[in-house]
């Protein structure tokens, strides 16, 4: 017989707290990435529109205040910036470019926004290859021709050699929003139906799988695209939407705990109606990731009020960006500021948002 | 995917959860043993469909939980130095060592980098002949023939700038270390699937006979687990011992010879500290005389860091089921998945994070109810509508 467990030696890990230096989960859209906005950005820059961290700031123009009150008349703006740092450059399905344009594109179209200008700024590595920028620059011009807006300044700086990755682009966008609605993240209520227009995981598993080198029988593709016209075409047909993201960094699931958090409700999940394509599916399996928590960079989270519902899906179902759209789940008055999921086989699980990075599991 | 739906299929999951009902007529307490096991049971609310008369306790099968304390921070000095590429699994990168963890030293510059297998780190070796390669060689049974396999090739292509740091646990004495204790509630175990792929479960017919336990070497997919439950309730309810396999499209009961070879062609058998449980005899591999050159530890001399560990949570009691995760002081106050003071919190997976949420889940129906849950969390049924 073995010696006994000697139980008085017990211990147990104590994870730290505070990070001295920036970690890649900061850029992760988890709690990484929550903690450092709140204790560093908006501890220092924070006011009434971006404390809101809506993905567009909303501006009325010729008042020179901020548009806080939904009751505002007069003219809005959206405003947003966003950076991209993508590895590979170029992967199936889109490249950097691209995803700079339809990222920002994306981001005013959310809040109810019709995108007309962007700014483009690049910090180009010194040797990066001109051909190669070329190339990218092509992209965002025929990006910009698809999402119908306008690249009108930008900016260019050069690091030394090994001081940057090849090429960042951050895009700032503005657009103009309609008199007539008011989505924020802040609107949903208990009884309200939760959207996805199409399958999720599809960009991060194109682009770790990519960069891992593994080759599927069916090859992913990022599912990069405009989401300005769908959005138009919902809004038209449903003025009343309540909320709509899109769930980029940190996956459906980080989108969602953002939202049951900020409009203070529950959300139920029915994981049987969450649209994954099989290849996705598979690749999330090889490498150990859910992928609830994988990025999406042309699909949107949208909550609508049940007598809506079917109305909308009908019209997202008629554009090509919202063909695969499903009703996943509802908001619920119980176990506000969580998500809740059914599972497959009857059980019910948490979904979390991820502290940082998801990780693949040893075994 | 093919051996995947039909193992995650509501009707067949209903049929178990069902077939368990009927046959249950006392209490029981059974271990899944590993933490492949107790994701799945997670992810998937398995507990949940269960009746209240089986209990499920969570083992100390994750590699991760169980990974000793100094293993971490001598893998951390190792990352530091200018000249090392340190790989590892991903999710071991996030386990706190005594100041620091493993993203930590990446951000002040270290090379530290996510591999899928040993084998690739052999590539980078041969890519980077002016800097050491070292693996963090960490898990049971079931990563050792692949970690096994880069260090025999590493000697055979002479791969002289790679090296692993070797945390390698099994499964039976952890077992047997959990049976022999005098305050465990273990009636039946779950049998951890893929370590008996690798060794078969020939060492386990013994410790059954010894501690008269059922143990049911099972999968990992829901329907796997529904049915290794309902075979241990069902040998607890006959009073059968012995071992039984439900995970027989990948288990057989001599395992892979193969796997096993080349096992013992590498490793020896040696005493491992365990992280939350202490020092278990005859618990771990090590690299044996002949590939000793490869051993990272002796590398780079940090066999003597010594660390002391708070011992302020009882995470070492709940990887054993002697504890459930709320019956800790520290339970929901000053740890929580957010501030985390044990490895059982640390992960979604981990039974007290699990616990922590579906109390939250429990109080928001019951506003009523205090912080302390009962000994199984009871989830409201979701509307079916």
């Amino acid at each position: 017989m073995p010696p006994i467990a000697d139980f008085d030696q017990m211990s147990c890990p104590t994870p730290r707290r505070q990070h001295e230096r920036v970690l890649l989960g900061h850029g992760s859209g988890g709690k990484l990435s929550a903690d450092l906005i709140q204790r560093v950005f908006l501890k220092e820059l924070g006011n009434d529109v971006l404390s809101s961290l809506e993905d567009s700031a909303t501006l009325a123009l010729g008042s020179l205040e901020p548009a806080v009150d939904d009751a505002r008349s007069g003219p809005r703006i959206a405003f947003t910036t966003d950076s991209f740092v993508v590895k590979p450059l170029f992967f199936p399905g889109g490249d950097i470019g691209k995803l700079a344009v339809f990222g920002t594109v994306n981001d005013l179209a959310v809040v109810g926004a019709t995108p007309l200008y962007l700014s483009a700024a690049f910090i180009l590595e010194e040797g990066f290859e001109i051909e190669l920028l070329r190339r990218i620059v092509i992209s965002m011009r025929h990006a910009c021709d698809q999402a119908g807006v306008t690249l009108v300044t930008g900016d260019t700086k050069v690091v030394d050699r090994g001081k940057g990755d090849e090429v960042f682009i951050t895009t700032t966008g503005i657009g103009l929003h309609a008199a007539n609605h008011a989505l924020s993240i802040r609107n949903a209520r208990p009884g309200d139906q939760i959207i996805v227009s199409g399958t999720i995981g599809d960009h991060g598993m194109t682009i770790m799988s990519t960069r891992e080198g593994i080759e599927f029988e069916t090859a992913l593709q990022s599912d990069t695209a405009p989401l300005n016209d769908l959005t138009r075409a919902m809004l038209d047909a449903c003025p009343s939407i309540r909320v709509m993201r899109d769930p980029t960094r940190g996956g459906v699931s980080s989108t969602l705990n953002e939202l049951a958090t900020a409009s203070n409700v529950g959300i139920l999940l029915d994981e049987a109606s969450i649209p994954v394509r099989p290849e996705v599916h598979s690749a999330c399996e090889m490498l150990g990731l859910d992928p609830m928590y994988v990025a999406n960079e042309g699909k949107l989270i949208v909550v609508v009020a049940e007598q809506d519902c079917q109305s909308l899906m009908k019209v997202m179902k008629q554009h090509p960006l919202g063909r695969d759209a499903a009703v996943i789940g509802n908001v619920t008055a119980d176990h506000a500021g969580m998500v809740v999921m059914r599972t497959l086989v009857g059980g019910q699980r948490v979904v979390t948002m991820l502290a940082g990075e998801q990780l693949p599991r040893i075994c | 995917m093919k051996f995947q739906a039909e193992y995650r299929d509501l009707v067949a999951a209903k049929k178990l959860q069902r077939a368990i009902g009927e046959i249950v007529t006392q209490p029981w307490t059974i271990m899944e043993v590993c933490g492949g096991q107790t994701h799945t049971i997670v992810r998937y609310g398995i507990d949940e469909l269960l009746p209240d008369e089986v209990e499920l306790v969570h083992g100390p099968g994750c590699p991760v939980c169980v990974t000793p304390l100094e293993l971490i921070d001598k893998a951390i000095e190792i990352a530091s130095c200018d000249d090392v590429i340190f790989c590892s699994f991903g999710d071991m990168l996030r386990v706190p060592g005594s100041r620091h963890d493993l993203f930590e030293i990446k951000a002040s510059g270290g090379d530290v980098r996510i591999v899928y297998s040993p084998l690739d780190c052999l590539k980078v070796a041969e890519q980077n002949p002016d800097r050491t390669v070292v693996f963090f060689a960490v898990g049971f049974e079931t990563t050792a023939p692949a970690n096994a396999m880069a260090v025999w090739q590493a000697k055979k292509r002479r791969i002289d700038n790679f090296a692993v740091l070797v945390s390698h646990v099994l499964v039976p004495p952890a077992m047997e270390s959990i049976l022999s204790s005098p305050n465990h509630r273990v009636q039946g175990f779950l049998g951890a699937g893929h370590v008996c792929s690798v060794m078969g479960y020939e060492d386990y017919e013994p410790l059954a006979t010894r501690y008269q336990v059922p143990i049911v070497v099972t999968g990992f997919e829901p329907v796997d687990l529904l049915e290794g439950i309902y075979r241990c309730v069902r040998m607890l309810e006959q009073g059968k011992i012995g071992v039984d396999n439900q995970y027989a499209r990948a288990v057989k009961r001599e395992g892979s010879r193969v796997a096993q070879g080349l096992i013992k062609e590498v490793f020896e058998v040696t005493d491992r500290k365990w992280r939350g449980i202490g020092t278990i005899p005859h618990s771990g591999f090590r690299l044996r005389s002949e590939y000793e050159r490869f051993d990272a530890e002796q590398r780079f001399a940090v066999g003597d860091v010594q660390v002391r560990e708070s011992s302020k949570c009882i995470s070492g009691m709940v990887l054993q089921g002697i504890h459930k995760p709320h019956e800790c002081p520290a339970f929901g106050k000053e740890c929580t998945p957010e501030h985390p003071l044990g490895a059982t919190m640390v992960s979604s997976e981990g039974a007290c994070a699990a616990y922590y949420n579906y109390g939250r889940l429990l109080e928001s129906h019951q506003p009523s109810c205090s912080s302390t849950l009962a000994g199984k969390p009871a989830i409201v049924p979701l509307p079916t509508d």
